[in-house]
């Protein structure tokens, strides 16, 4: 079963870009697969112009602690039995070459800069709400001060009010450290409001690529603008654009269609969209879109 | 009033643990119209999926302390016998779940499911059950209904699965479907279908619908009137349009601002609430939004009740006569933009 089609795909040092689309489009893997934490079929990953995709386990080390994840869930990635201080102290401890001294000052740092107080760091994870835990997964991630971050759903699980602080302090963070993030969310909004880019995912590819205000203002293709047209949204009751209304559910990756992989669910599609594979090409200001009869 | 179908009346639900007593939801009081979505929303722990589970008396913790009134159509629930509540459940009052699996068992087919449901309350017979059950898979856009009927849970996909939970719910035209959080686990294109779904239902076979949900996008798509739940109370109700367009309330206020938009321009930062909700055992004294609210003041050691303006209500000392100041920087801000 091929999760992800042939997905070429470039992020710019200091941008966020989002990445959408539903459930099994690839996201996740792609994502992973970007960290080595799955390993690609063929094709090539360069990371700070190093090509990281031929790399065995033994010369991959020095360069994770330059790449980090930050997960859904942190309560499924933190040890229950263990202390907050040495969570967040175990990248260092295992990367860095810092002594207790230094461990223990910098444990402090991370904790100010993700908005806890000092004393939750003798604490265990059981004993924070889920806004807590989601700023100890981020103080582990950038404990060992990474480049580029992947965040997977890093909001998802959130009640919206504590989301909102969240995402704060991710957008916080990236001016004062200069992170990149790969942003991979299911609600559009919150990726509206933290992308610079967004690249947008269906069954394995990305169908369309570019600015955040332009993908989501005017999207090209139609899967793009059939999901955005979906989002039911409370502050654009007046203003939203009639909806694009898709049939059934994505069909299965392991028999994907023929042709363009959208074609069975596209009001647009004709007999070519069945027979021809779209390559994405450039429509103008940094967008590609891979369809054969894009919106203009 | 007469055209109340369910009236819930000071409905408090507590809990006996090791360390006392914990109240979870505490006086809730609220009537659902015939042919009226209303639509619950609230972040997790505010107590509105216990407001359903104690209409469907799905409460079954011997620890759990229940009191206040349900009237059904000027039947008291909670005074009902076992018996005459499993003819209701399920005939007069359905119950649709965030996760289908929970409602569908996976050692019987989907169609047999359905059918069983309209030959234990409607007393149909089997050939009839069946005709019904493979019309109403095809009411909810399942293609292929005929064989969908002969499939079993796992071979659905989410979407699927949730179509067919909601066949099951409707099968015997209830009065009230009670849908908690029926669109979370699923994408948004998917989503979209089941809320045309659901005001289809509405439409065709007049249902009222409570809708519980924490997305304030799904509420402004199909609610008529919303209700804000916040540490096991109502503290905000009114009609959709009212209460999404001038929330009276500060937590209403905050939590409609931590949205992200999705139209105009970015804001720089997103204004949040600052903390986080409290759990039930550890609710402050009076006003359980005070640490978090940004104008709390000393009134709010005492429990506020619920202060009309206009036609909502919010339980908030700052409604006590009308809008606030902070209303009128909304509008203000609204018309700057």
């Amino acid at each position: 079963m091929r999760i992800l089609n042939e997905v070429s795909l470039d992020v710019y040092e200091g941008e966020t870009l989002g990445l959408v689309g539903e459930s099994g489009s690839g996201k996740s893997t792609l994502g992973r697969t970007l960290l080595r934490l799955y390993d690609a079929d063929s094709g090539k990953i360069e990371f700070d112009n190093l090509d990281i995709s031929t790399k065995n386990r033994r010369e991959l080390r020095p360069l994770r602690s330059k790449m980090q994840m930050i997960f859904q869930d942190p309560y499924s990635s933190l040890n229950p039995r263990r202390r907050i201080g040495d969570l967040i102290a175990d990248p260092i401890r295992i990367h860095g070459h810092a002594s207790e001294r230094e461990i223990h000052v910098r444990l402090r740092e991370l904790m100010d800069m993700v908005g806890l107080s000092h004393s939750f760091l003798t604490r265990y994870p059981h004993e924070f709400s889920g806004g807590q835990r989601q700023r100890i997964g981020i103080a582990r991630a950038i404990a060992l001060k990474p480049k580029f971050i992947v965040a997977d759903e890093a909001v998802s699980a959130l009640d919206v009010s504590v989301q909102a602080q969240v995402i704060n302090l991710l957008m916080d963070l990236q001016d004062e450290l200069g992170l990149t993030y790969l942003f991979i969310a299911h609600d559009l909004s919150v990726v509206r409001q933290i992308s610079t880019r967004t690249a947008v995912m269906y069954l394995g590819g990305i169908v369309e690529i570019g600015m955040t205000d332009d993908v989501m203002h005017n999207p090209a293709h139609p899967y793009t603008a059939a999901l955005i047209s979906s989002v039911p949204s409370h502050d654009s009751i007046m203003s939203k654009s009639p909806r694009i209304k898709l049939q059934g559910d994505p069909p299965s990756p392991l028999m994907p269609p023929s042709g363009c992989r959208f074609h069975t669910r596209c009001p647009f599609a004709t007999d070519k969209c069945a027979a021809e594979v779209p390559f994405p090409h450039d429509v103008g200001s940094g967008r590609s879109v891979a369809c054969h009869f894009p919106i203009s | 009033m007469s055209d109340n179908i369910l009236e819930i009346r000071d409905l408090t639900v507590g809990f006996r643990t090791e360390q006392g007593p914990v109240e979870i939801l505490k006086g809730v009081s609220f009537d659902v119209k015939a042919g009226e979505i209303v639509s619950v929303v609230g972040e997790s722990g505010s107590g509105k999926s216990m407001t359903s589970l104690a209409v469907m008396r799905l409460i079954t913790d011997p620890n759990a302390m229940i009191s206040g009134t349900i009237r059904y159509k000027g039947r008291n629930l909670p005074g009902l016998s076992a018996r005459e509540m499993r003819k209701l459940r399920g005939r007069q009052i359905a119950m649709i779940f965030q996760d289908p699996m929970t409602a569908l068992t996976p050692v019987h087919t989907i169609g047999w499911q359905i059918a069983e449901q309209m030959r234990v309350h409607l007393g149909l017979g089997a050939k009839v059950a069946r005709k019904r059950s493979v019309e109403l898979l095809g009411k909810m856009g399942i293609p292929d209904p005929e064989r969908a009927y002969d499939r079993y849970p796992h071979h659905l996909s989410g979407g699927m699965r949730q179509r067919a939970m909601i066949a099951m719910a409707i099968s015997c035209d209830p009065a009230i479907l009670i849908a908690d959080e029926p669109t979370t686990a699923l994408d948004v294109t998917v989503q979209a279908q089941i809320l045309d779904l659901l005001q289809d239902l509405r439409r065709e076979y007049g249902s009222s619908i409570i809708l519980i949900t924490h997305d304030m996008g799904v509420v402004s798509t199909i609610a008529d009137r919303v209700l804000v739940m916040y540490s096991g109370r109502i503290i905000e109700h009114g009609a959709k349009s009212d209460l999404l367009d001038k929330p009276q309330h500060p937590y209403t206020l905050g939590l409609m601002r931590s949205i992200p938009p999705m139209t105009g321009e970015r804001p720089r930062r997103l204004p949040s609430i600052p903390g986080s909700p409290p759990l039930p055992g550890k609710r402050p004294e009076g006003c359980s939004f005070r640490p978090r609210c940004e104008f709390s003041f000393s009134k709010c050691s005492a429990v506020p009740p619920l202060y009309r303006c206009n036609e909502q209500f919010a339980a908030c000392f700052l409604a006590e006569h009308g809008s606030h100041q902070w209303q009128r920087n909304l509008a203000e801000e609204r018309t700057a933009k």
